[in-house]
């Protein structure tokens, strides 16, 4: 599977903006895992070779960031907050009870495919805390509560 | 300017903003260290160089910092042994050891190992992290290196060296945290072939010498011998060391005027050609193995009947005087092509008669503004591509100073130099591993070059040329210090013509740079002798009936036809080599010699620079020198290396700088002769000192004032040409190299070794000789190196061979459009069927046809070529 | 005037004016009188005057910043000069620049106008977290509508002064918010830190002067340009002048963000907040994020400016207030950071990279009391080591370790019992 032709134009572009290649790879990451989930090898090295990098100089990047998945996530990705606010709102509670109910532990996806979850530090919300981030846009959801994860996971499981 | 300093209680003068750690280990001062490297400055993330430094009389308390990354300012005290720095020092090594796995008795870096070194010299020696290792899963990086990378400390400098010294892309950091990888993307070869230095620069073993690995020796039970790189003209410093006669492994040795800290893999693994299966063992008659007896009395026979000499740019000067003294210097031929002979002593005589300066690789590093003419340097001479890259980063480090960016602060120059590059030009037909570093890469067909050098010179001499060549010439006008480099590996005399003109147009600022084929191509071209059509000639005309061809696999160097001739003039021919060879094969008597490794000799590199090698190993009593060999051929009554160095320099006065390239055999150190070995450790060697293995009781060594034993002088008693290994009290890897400096990256104390035998001006320049036309069809045929196939040596090493590309033939798509040839067709050149398949590159200059040389071509001349499909 | 000139004009939903909108609540004045009327030399003095502090954590003097980027631009030459707006925020605890990013776009990008006319750069670059989407898209289109209002560009409104303008989004870590490896991020490089000297100002992005300010800091300064360095300096309880975004979280019964003058005791910001949750009582707070020392009841009438919470042993940092009551286990609370600061290493130094995983597990281990004496000495150790900065390469360590060692100090009786395998305090 190659890039879509759009991707491959951003990425072009993001090199414009972003003061060249080197300076675009993390934009070109980030454009990969918003169009494909996540960033493949192959679409990895294709990356590359749009930028003119070497594969090892922008997974030098792609594994440094933590919110750049180098394998494959599930359709929603869960980001849950482990920092100390969300702690001290009972964030452990919550945690217990989302993975009690997808099946999975943190850095894991849900056989089905449609859930990842994943620990993440402070995330800014700790004025709705216990929080999280989720889907692609990153929205930021809470306070949750063990008892309802309506706004973790909706209301299909 | 310098400034004084108290480190604890001993005032040392510094210069002024140098960095402290430096100041220490060029002062002897032992402060531990991991990030920081003599070639690639200070990071200061290892943290294990803490030190209090107090800013000044008044200050009572002081405080810790990082003395690689602290300048030295007049007036600053420096406690090293302050309790509280060592401390925290000791606790770095702690750290270290989380996740370090305790694998020394089966790691290979054990026992030369600097994170055990500064282990121990820091006392931390209790384990008290109780909880799980962090473990790494280890790639495969092809056939040079290992990789174990649960042994990483995360210092940087793998990435530092490959990346930021050497240009390569492949190899990165991952991750982050504790969990920070050193590697490459996925499994695979590692591309740069500088990758080998990996091995040396890491300070555990994470990246270690495969070939070593495998046929593996503990450093204290392998003996080591000073020795030089036999694979080009650069004429790199190593360390050969064996083990029961065996070569295990090459290492850098430290030559602040030329290699440095580094080599390039066909310096560091072609010398393996010397364990390679095609070792030539046993004389051969008529290509059946006979008695040693029988095969001298028939080349005796063959001698006495009278012959020629054929010598050899592999051989040493000695071997090379030998056979001349043996056959006659009338009668004596160099072992290439007529035009290389020629122009290789062109060479000789341009270098001498200056104006321009030849540069050292260091002055290379220092030069302002550069000019290539011809040379894939890359591929021809590494070594000099991987300083021609730190020449790149002059206007780099300039603007850097101007900023106030101290030196050492290497990612800080990098950036604040804001990308500028100094100028280097390249004027090459084939797209060049440099390009990356070039503010100009012109691809030319070798005329052209010509052509283009001559116009530059023209522009500098104030006359017309086109704007290209005005603003190169403005360009090196301008700068303080240009340099030319050019070559004979294009077989065009017109190239290094153009050089020398331009040179001569610079005035006394020039550097100059002219590569030679071989590792002693300018020591051949001193000794004289035509090529080998003039060699075939003299036989066709009966000067003699036969030929002795020493150490020379001739069709790599010479027309076939002519060596074919040869073969069909001689009644007799006569090989000596350590090496199988087609001439050995074909030869009607074959004797087999020490190689490189298992004598002493001498190799003139390209700077003129006569320097000896030792042997590494014993000789065997069935493969004697070459000198040797001839010597009781009847050339001449020489028992020792210095004796026929003697004669030498009295037949050729000029030449009496070899002398001084090492000290003689009856040098005698403090402690008596220089040992190869290391100081006895282990339990095989209480053996051998009780006499009990006799394999270990060893012979001594007429010429040199090195033992094979393990009694006697090393380390800082011995002259630096002598050195067997950087033998430090408490330090045992690589690193203690700079215990051996006069300051960080200067000269070895008492003096690099090896000796200068040209003096710029010494010689007078005559005319160029008149070019013979190139006659003939078709495109100019352009041989294309490679770093690691090199000659029939290189190729003989396994480790090489393992990495060597498939041989190539390109043509520019248009040209090969013209002469209706597609993508990997097949070709004949000059009517023969070339064994690589055709490749179009669009980047190759126009009206040429690029083939690998050695395996498909020989080197030769500049010549045109008939290109057509196979029938 | 309002007193809470930051956020004041925040729409309640958080939604980001228009431009237009914007434009008539008073957006950009400050930015077309200053163009008239003001030297950059004279918007550098305004700010000196009104003794602005950096809001990133520090507290560095703005202006004082901004007279060093002026003076060592000077020998850099022509070419490019970089103002870089850290939007980063990952300080634990902390979410103030969320809400200016998301509601309040054109207020930042305003200051940042002003400071890079100020200190004469040429392009701003305003570095976003991942977490804040939101903050990326509002700051996006109010870059586009700045833009398309002649506001951004060349020759801004016939000044002679010209700026380009734009976003880098980041992708998580922590440490790409220390002010070199936030250069670095924006360079492509790996966003591990630089050593300093050279200063950003000497040679920063892409060896450029470059100025690195937070977020609030730079939303502070068209208030400061428009009122005045006086008016500034009055909305203060304390010499620091301004009011502050505190962030209260934890234990209190509503978390929230407060624009309180500097200098508002914790004690009221906690009132502010719905007081202790549950009616229980304080057993400690953090002051400014993660990597402050604890306070205690005591201290909740400091006033929470630089100086004074200094003065109280602790630091101001980014104003985020993290409440512990008496039912937090402040042992599981520093291991909580541990675990954050540990992963959030950037990997490149020793005593961070390979001593905080350690900090970590020891304080796993003794928070869930399988821990030892000598487990408690190690971390008294790794305090004392990490302590006076410079140990490490950055700042991240020593502030990693600070908690660690307020917590040994005020809580060691909790330490100890729970070396004995129970916990006094917590709730389970
Ligand atoms: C580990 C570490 C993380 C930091 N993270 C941030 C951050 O997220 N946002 C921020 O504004 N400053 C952060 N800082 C401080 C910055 O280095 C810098 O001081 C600040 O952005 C300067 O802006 P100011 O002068 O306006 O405060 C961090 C510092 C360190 C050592
Ligand atoms: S203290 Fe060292 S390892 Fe930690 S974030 Fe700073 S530079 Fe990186
Ligand atoms: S050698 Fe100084 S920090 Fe590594």
């Amino acid at each position: 599977m190659t890039l879509s032709p759009q991707t491959t134009q951003a990425i072009r572009n993001a090199a414009d903006s972003h003061g060249g290649a080197k300076a675009a790879m993390l934009e070109a990451l980030k454009l990969v895992q918003a169009a494909e989930g996540y960033v493949s090898d192959a679409h990895l090295a294709e990356a590359a070779a749009k930028l003119g990098v070497s594969t090892a100089e922008i997974d030098s990047l792609a594994t440094f960031y933590s919110h750049i998945f180098r394998s494959p996530v599930g359709e929603t990705v869960i980001l849950l907050c482990d920092g100390l606010s969300c702690y001290l709102c009972g964030g452990d509670a919550v945690r217990d009870a989302v993975m009690q109910k997808l099946g999975i532990g943190f850095g894991e996806t849900t056989p089905d495919g449609k859930f990842t979850l994943i620990n993440v530090c402070c995330i800014g919300g700790c004025d709705v805390a216990p929080a999280a981030l989720v889907g692609p846009d990153r929205k930021l959801v809470g306070p949750l509560s063990a008892d309802d994860l309506t706004q973790l996971i909706g209301g299909g499981r | 300017m310098s400034v004084r300093i108290e480190i604890d209680g001993r005032i040392i003068e510094a210069k002024a903003g140098d960095d402290l750690l430096s100041v220490c280990l060029s002062h002897g001062i032992d402060v531990p260290y991991f990030c920081w490297h003599g070639a690639l400055g200070s990071l200061g993330a290892c943290r294990q160089c803490a030190v209090r430094v107090y800013s000044g009389p008044d200050d009572a308390t002081g405080k810790i910092v990082m003395s690689c990354m602290t300048p030295a300012t007049d007036g600053l005290r420096v406690s090293v042994a302050d309790p509280e720095a060592s401390n925290f020092r000791a606790r770095v090594i702690e750290w270290l050891m989380v996740n370090h796995p305790h694998d020394c008795p089966v790691c290979e870096e054990a026992g030369s190992c600097h994170l055990q070194d500064m282990t121990v010299a820091t006392g931390h020696n209790e384990r008290r992290y109780r909880f799980d290792k962090r473990t790494h899963r280890n790639q495969d990086l092809g056939p040079l290196l290992t990789h174990e990378m649960n042994r990483c400390i995360a210092c940087y400098r793998c990435t530092r060296f490959y990346r930021d010294y050497a240009g390569g892309r492949d190899l990165d950091a991952f991750g982050a945290h504790d969990n920070v990888y050193f590697g490459r993307a996925e499994d695979g070869v590692l591309e740069s072939p500088f990758a080998g230095n990996l091995a040396e620069v890491c300070p555990t073993g994470v990246f270690n010498d495969k070939g070593w690995s495998h046929d593996y020796a503990r450093k204290w039970d392998m003996r080591a011998a000073p020795s030089i790189c036999p694979h080009c003209a650069v004429g790199c410093n190593l360390f050969v060391s064996e083990r029961d006669g065996r070569v295990r492994r090459v290492q850098n040795r430290y030559h602040g005027a030329l290699n440095g800290y580094f080599l390039c893999d066909r310096g560091r693994f072609g010398p393996l050609h010397v364990v390679s299966p095609q070792r030539f063992t046993a004389p051969q008659i008529a290509g059946a193995v006979v008695s040693e007896h029988d095969a001298v009395v028939a080349a005796r026979a063959a001698i006495e009947q009278g012959a020629i000499g054929i010598g050899s740019p592999r051989a040493s000067l000695e071997a090379n005087y030998a056979l001349r003294k043996l056959v006659g210097a009338e009668r004596f031929f160099a072992g290439v092509s007529d035009a290389e002979a020629k122009l290789v002593r062109r060479i000789v005589e341009i270098l001498r008669a200056g104006p321009g300066q030849i540069a050292t690789l260091s002055e290379i590093e220092a030069c302002d503004a550069v000019l290539v003419l011809g040379e894939d340097l890359t591929n021809v001479a590494p070594r000099i591509a991987l300083s021609l890259r730190q020449t790149a980063r002059g206007a780099e480090r300039a603007l850097a100073t101007q900023k106030g960016v101290a030196h050492w602060l290497d990612q800080a120059v990098r950036t604040a130099g804001e990308g500028r590059r100094s100028p280097i030009v390249l004027a090459t037909p084939a797209p060049d591993a440099l390009d990356d570093v070039a503010s100009l890469s012109l691809r030319l067909d070798p005329l052209s070059i010509a052509a283009f050098g001559d116009a530059v010179a023209t522009a500098l001499a104030g006359g017309d040329a086109p704007n290209k060549a005005v603003n190169i010439a403005n360009v090196l006008a301008a700068s303080e210090r240009p340099l030319i480099i050019a070559g004979a590996s294009l077989g065009a005399a017109q190239i290094v013509e153009a050089a020398a003109a331009i040179v001569a147009a610079l005035g006394t600022k020039a550097r100059i740079v002219l590569i030679a084929p071989e590792a002693n191509s300018l020591g051949l071209a001193l000794l004289g002798g035509d090529g080998v059509e003039a060699a075939a000639a003299a036989l066709e005309a009966d000067v003699a009936r036969n030929v002795i061809v020493l150490e020379n696999e001739l069709f790599e160097r010479a027309p076939r036809g002519a060596v074919d001739r040869l073969f069909a003039a001689a009644t007799t021919v006569v090989a000596l080599d350590a090496l199988t060879t087609e001439i050995s094969a074909r030869a009607d008597v074959a004797l087999p010699v020490a190689a490189f490794s298992e004598s002493a000799g001498t190799f003139v590199n390209y700077e003129g620079r006569a320097q000896r090698f030792f042997a590494a190993v014993q000789p065997q009593e069935y493969a004697p020198a070459s000198w040797r060999r001839l010597a009781a051929l009847g050339a001449g009554d020489w028992a020792t290396l210095d004796a026929i160095i003697k004669d030498l320099i009295a037949d050729q006065p000029e030449l009496v700088g070899v002398v001084g390239a090492a000290p003689d055999a009856s040098c005698s150190c403090a402690h008596g002769k220089i040992a190869r070995a290391p100081r006895p450790l282990s339990a095989h060697t209480a053996d051998d000192r009780a006499g009990r293995d006799p394999a270990a009781t060893p012979k001594p060594d007429p010429d040199s004032p090195l033992s094979f034993g393990m009694e006697g002088a090393r380390g800082a008693d011995v002259p630096a040409a002598l050195l067997t290994g950087y033998e430090t009290h408490g330090l045992h890897s690589a690193n203690a190299v700079t215990r051996f400096e006069e300051e960080i990256g200067g000269p070895l104390r008492g003096g690099d070794p090896g000796a200068r035998l040209f003096k710029q001006g010494d010689a007078a320049l005559s005319p160029a000789a008149p070019f013979a036309p190139i006659d003939g069809h078709g495109p100019l045929l352009v041989p294309l190196d490679d770093v690691f196939s090199g000659s029939e040596t290189g190729r003989a090493s396994a480790l090489l061979a393992a990495r060597a590309p498939a041989p190539r033939l390109l043509l520019h798509p248009d040209d090969a459009a013209a002469l209706g040839l597609a993508e990997c067709a097949s070709v004949m050149l000059d009517g023969v069927a070339c064994a690589a398949p055709l490749t179009l590159e669009p980047k190759l200059a126009r009206g040429v046809v690029a083939v690998s040389v050695g395996k498909l071509l020989p080197r030769g001349p500049l010549r045109r070529v008939v290109v057509e499909a196979a029938r | 005037m309002s007193e809470t000139p930051l956020t004041g004009r925040a729409q309640p939903d958080r939604e980001p004016h228009r431009f237009a909108e914007w434009q008539r609540l008073g957006g950009y004045d400050a930015l077309r009188g200053a163009l008239k009327r003001h030297s950059p030399e004279a918007l550098v003095a305004i700010v000196e005057a009104s003794g602005l502090r950096g809001r990133g954590g520090a507290g560095f003097l703005t202006g004082t910043k901004w007279r060093l980027m002026r003076k060592a631009a000077e020998a850099a030459g022509e070419g490019p000069r970089y103002l870089c707006v850290n939007g980063d925020e990952m300080e634990p605890g902390s979410f103030k620049d969320r809400l200016l990013m998301e509601a309040l776009p054109h207020q930042l990008i305003e200051g940042a106008m002003l400071a890079a006319y100020a200190v004469g750069a040429t392009e701003v670059i305003i570095l976003v977290r991942d977490a804040y989407r939101a903050a990326a898209v509002a700051l996006t289109r109010a870059i586009t509508e700045a833009e398309s209002a002649g506001l951004l560009g060349r020759n801004i409104l016939g000044s002679g002064f010209g700026l380009k303008m734009r976003l880098h989004a980041s992708a998580g870590r922590y440490i790409v918010g220390e002010e070199t490896a936030l250069i670095a991020a924006i360079e492509g490089e790996r966003p591990v830190p630089r050593h300093r000297p050279p200063y950003p100002a000497q040679s920063g992005l892409w060896g450029r002067p470059t100025t690195v300010n937070n977020v609030e800091t730079l939303s502070a300064v068209p208030h400061i340009v428009q009122n005045g360095a006086e008016w500034f300096q009055k909305l203060s309880r304390t010499e620091e002048g301004g009011t502050k975004l505190y962030g209260i979280s934890g234990r209190v019964n509503r978390p929230q963000l407060i624009e309180a003058p500097m200098g508002t005791p914790a004690g009221e910001l906690i009132e502010m907040a719905g007081g202790i949750r549950d009616g229980r009582k304080l057993l400690a707070f953090q002051p400014g994020g993660g990597a402050t020392a604890f306070l205690q009841e005591a201290d909740l009438d400091v006033p929470m400016d630089f100086a004074h919470v200094k003065k109280a042993g602790s630091s101001l940092g980014t104003g985020a207030v993290i409440v512990l009551d008496d039912q937090s286990c402040p042992v599981a609370a520093i291991g909580r950071h541990a675990r954050f600061y540990a992963r959030e290493s950037c990997g490149l130094c020793t005593p961070c990279r390979d001593g905080l995983p350690w900090v970590a597990k020891l304080l796993d281990a003794l928070e869930a009391g399988h821990g030892t004496q000598q487990d408690i000495d190690l971390l008294h150790m790794h305090v004392e080591l990490a302590g006076p900065s410079g140990r490490s390469f950055c700042d991240l360590m020593a502030g990693a370790m600070t908690p660690v060692k307020s917590g040994l100090e005020r809580f060691g009786d909790i330490f100890a019992a729970h070396l004995k395998g129970h916990c006094p305090v917590g709730r389970s």
